[in-house]
């Protein structure tokens, strides 16, 4: 049985093995996370968070570990959430971000963790945003977020992101036009890595169009920067306009992001327990299952059958 | 949706080999078996290994060696992972690993060593069936 706040007093001190241990405890949903995470949640809110997104292949791990290595250079702590899907068959999964970055394994200043999708409908595991929450009060003055480049599901990293990076690389099968526009609207900075390649230029040209097609939301307008992140060059650029970015938000923008943030964590809680209770509470009265019939015997459909439950639990609760 | 509790493997190569192949192997046996894989790449150090298996709290460290140098490295290993305070964690090794030298390493802390070709459903069920299931 662990003492939660005496791993929570490790946490705050930034001893490695409470922090595995208080993430594990949240991403198992363990009973005692709760505590864990009202414990940490007045710590939080120091740490810069960036989400880096993009298709695969376009380079992202690599361009993680020169970004640490320089960050380190600067003096600066960091944490490494990495994300990769879940089978959605055999429910294992296969994290191999890790590879690119494992000379930052042993750096005191460092903090990697793989993590698994899980099953989440988005790309981001809810429990990725704990575990953002764990690095953030640990002490951590940037927390990375690599996500997995799948899709719409990227959209979803603006909800734990302050500065989301969108990587992108040319030759990756016309990519640029075929760019989803959820994408294009939450990038605050674009990055066109690989730039040793052809169709460099035509890439940036492409995003910078794309964005003047873009309503203009807030007064930053994303840059678009080059990079080789092989060789490490860009990659200064690149954390200077994370770091614009940073100071860009705390100027304002941060205070309405943040509250958009803080609410749709809340909704998300909300449904997420109203959903839990209603099901659990049918379940036992064996409703579910009787529902589940008639809907195979085509008596109704899902969503009438949704409604129903709703009423009844609801009156249910009026007359206690 | 809560997520269930998955089985955490590293599996790690340490010293100098620059064969992955059964590495890969048995890491996509375990991905296909349910578990999660943090793969480490080559050329890791002790230090590298233990640091990974403690960041990403696994259950289960495999160690893949080709290159002989098992009794140097694994050693230096478990005595890492003593003074972290991993010693629950399963940590068992496979690769090229003379018969004569696997009772000194179990000796030290390794729960098997298993020789190349083990049928990897061998490997899976051997982890099922010894895995600490801590909290």
């Amino acid at each position: 049985m662990t003492n939660i706040k005496q791993l929570i007093d490790g946490v705050l001190k930034g001893d490695r093995r409470s922090i595995a241990k208080t993430i594990s405890l949240i991403e198992n949903d363990l009973p005692e996370s709760g505590k864990a995470v009202s414990l940490l949640y007045p710590h939080t809110g120091k740490a810069h968070v960036v989400g880096m997104t993009g298709p695969p292949g376009s380079g992202k791990s690599t361009m993680i570990q020169k970004m640490v290595e320089e960050l380190r250079r600067r003096g600066k702590t960091v944490g490494v959430v990495a994300v990769d899907p879940s089978s959605p068959f055999t429910g294992g999964a296969f994290l191999g971000d890790r590879v690119r970055m494992q000379d930052l394994s042993t750096d005191e200043g460092v903090f990697i963790r793989s993590m698994a999708t899980r099953g989440s409908v988005g790309a981001l595991a809810k429990a990725t945003k704990d575990a953002v929450k764990v690095l953030d009060a640990s002490g951590k003055d940037m927390v990375i977020v690599e996500t997995v480049g799948a899709g719409q599901s990227e959209v979803e990293i603006i909800k734990v992101a302050h500065t989301v990076v969108v990587v992108l690389a040319p030759g990756l099968g016309d990519d640029i036009q075929a760019i989803k526009a959820g994408i294009m609207e939450i990038g605050d900075i674009f990055v066109v890595n690989k730039a040793d390649r052809e169709n460099v230029n035509k890439a940036m040209i492409d995003i910078e169009t794309m964005l003047n097609m873009n309503p203009e939301r807030e007064k930053w307008r994303p840059p678009v920067v080059k990079t080789t992140a092989i060789t490490g060059e860009g990659i200064t650029e690149l954390l200077d306009k994370i770091d614009q970015h940073r100071r860009y938000l705390e100027a304002g923008a941060i205070a309405t992001r943040h509250r958009q943030r803080v609410e749709a964590e809340l909704v998300e809680a909300i449904k997420e327990r109203v959903a839990q209770s209603i099901v659990e509470d049918s379940k036992q009265r064996g409703e579910l299952d009787k529902l589940v019939q008639r809907i195979l015997a085509k008596e109704m459909d899902p969503y009438s059958a949704a409604d129903m439950l709703l009423a009844k639990r609801l009156k249910r609760f009026k007359t206690g | 949706m809560s997520s269930e509790r998955r089985i955490r493997v590293v599996v790690a190569k340490p010293g100098l080999d620059s064969h992955d192949r059964g590495a890969k192997i048995v890491a996509r046996a375990f991905r296909d078996a349910g578990m999660e894989v943090i793969y480490t790449g080559l050329r890791q150090t002790p230090e590298q290994i233990v640091e990974t298996a403690l960041q990403e709290d696994v259950d289960v460290i495999a160690l893949s060696i080709l290159s002989g140098a098992h009794l140097a490295l694994f050693p230096r290993i478990m005595e890492l992972l003593k003074k972290r305070g991993l010693d629950d964690v399963l940590v068992f090794a496979g690769g090229i690993i003379p018969k004569e030298d696997i009772p000194h390493l179990k000796k030290i802390g390794l729960a098997e060593v298993f020789g190349p070709g083990t049928p990897t459903d061998i490997l899976v069920k051997f982890v099922r069936e010894n895995v600490h299931k801590r909290k």
